[in-house]
């Protein structure tokens, strides 16, 4: 469980601080810094950015540093780390030698942040994406019709709450008797 | 007692019960009845480290002595550990693993439901994100308990027995003490009397609903250990989850 320095999780804290010579015009506009880390995907989902995933919740240039915030998806999350090394690298990569990122809280993540492009690459890779929105009721309870991402039929049934990580639950379809990962609605 | 200690103790509960909790259920990983069970379990114990993460570098920050989450996890003995015994109870088969789960589960839910509304900012914030992991446990472990009861007269049996046996270590976390009393009048965490109610409606409709008979609420219960008192079982986890950092305390990933 020993974890690497970058973890700390804070209810609204700084994470990491990086700064490296500089080795270009470090400060991009702040659209071609969104289009960057949209690059950056989730390696547990690789098709999907961490951006899509809205795991980054803002970016903000402090003269020539660049403050990132974000909301980690959930507690124990393996990945947190990983994604936090991958988002420094990216900016590195792109000239941005001075980088801070924050960790937040609160609001805690919910998958509601998961953008249209997110939701059908999600589906596109066999995933079935969060159906509805994180409503007290849809986490309690009254199942909504998760579609099978293969066949798109709505004969499913759930055979686990959790699947291969924490942010998804094992279906199984019942006509083309494929087994998929739904990505919970929380 | 000062507000800042009685907190530093409080959160020291909330995150030992998680991480002994998931200690547990790690034990199973590589034995668990079905691979969806495996990775089920995992998955809980995942969270319920995060969340203990969460807790005690909140606590050790308190503590002001410089030490981490890591620190206070694998470098404290029995007697400073202030987790609930029933997070400390052998796993057993899998009946008494579920009724273990889901007693706490139920207690979890609703705790971290009121702590939302914690006056402690930071305490809110981890409750919130914590509660929709727990509100999954919680549904999993209920689902369970009314298979098993509602199942088979071998799985009746078992989880009855399960639920007899685990049964005087469910009220220690409904019990206030003087730091939960402290901590309510200071608004940072909540009434118990009314997480016991909660609980204990909840508890008695899906026992019910599981063809389960419910022990006397008012029975005899274990306590001690949100003041360090532990059963023998504490020791043996221990010993295995802190062997490493404590055989070679440079060791890192």
């Amino acid at each position: 469980m020993r974890q690497p320095p970058l973890m700390n999780h804070r209810a609204n804290s700084l994470i990491a601080s990086d700064r490296r010579p500089a080795t270009s015009a470090s400060q991009l506009p702040l659209a071609r810094v969104w289009q960057l880390l949209d690059e950056v995907l989730d390696p547990e989902v690789p098709v999907v950015s961490v951006v899509e995933l809205g795991i980054v919740r803002d970016l903000q240039w402090q003269e020539q540093q660049l403050q990132v915030t974000l909301t980690p998806t959930y507690s124990g999350c393996p990945a947190t780390a990983f994604i936090e090394q991958e988002i420094l690298q990216a900016l590195h990569q792109a000239g941005i030698a001075d980088v801070q990122l924050h960790q937040q809280l609160a609001p805690a993540w919910t998958t509601d942040w998961i953008s249209e492009s997110g939701r059908n690459k999600l589906h596109d890779y066999g995933i079935a994406p969060p159906v509805g929105s994180a409503s007290k009721r849809s986490l309690l309870g009254e199942e909504p019709v998760i579609a099978c991402p293969q066949c798109g039929s709505e004969h499913t049934e759930r055979v686990s709450e959790f699947g291969s990580t924490a942010c998804k639950a094992l279906y199984r379809c019942t006509d083309c008797l494929e087994p998929f990962d739904y990505f919970k609605c929380i | 007692m000062t507000t800042q200690h009685a907190l530093t103790e409080y959160l020291l509960r909330l995150g030992d019960s998680d991480i002994i909790l998931a200690q547990r259920l790690c034990e199973w990983i590589g034995n668990a009845p079905a691979l969806e069970e495996e990775m089920a379990l995992g998955n809980v114990a995942l969270d319920l480290i995060g969340q203990a993460r969460s807790w005690l570098e909140y606590a050790a920050e308190l503590q002001g002595e410089g030490r981490s989450a890591d620190d206070l996890s694998f470098g404290r003995n029995e007697r400073e550990y202030r987790n609930l015994l029933i997070t400390e109870q052998a796993n057993g088969n899998y009946a008494d693993t579920l009724a273990r789960q889901y007693l706490f589960d139920a207690w979890h839910y609703y705790l971290l439901q009121a702590l939302c509304d914690s006056k402690d900012a930071r305490i809110a914030a981890i409750a919130a994100k914590a509660l929709k992991e727990v509100t999954y446990h919680l549904r999993r472990s209920s689902a369970w308990v009314k298979r098993l009861g509602d199942g088979t007269d071998e799985s009746h049996q078992k989880m009855q027995q399960a639920i007899d046996d685990i049964w005087t270590y469910s009220g220690e976390m409904l019990l206030a003490d003087d730091i939960d009393n402290l901590l309510f009048e200071a608004g940072i965490a909540p009434d118990s009397a009314a997480i016991k109610a909660q609980w204990q409606a909840h508890v008695s409709a899906t026992l019910e609903e599981a063809r389960l008979d419910c022990p006397p609420m008012d029975s005899y219960m274990q306590q001690g250990g949100k003041q360090g008192l532990h059963t023998e079982q504490l020791g043996f986890l221990l010993a295995e989850m802190q062997f490493l950092p404590r055989a070679y305390p440079d060791a890192v990933w």
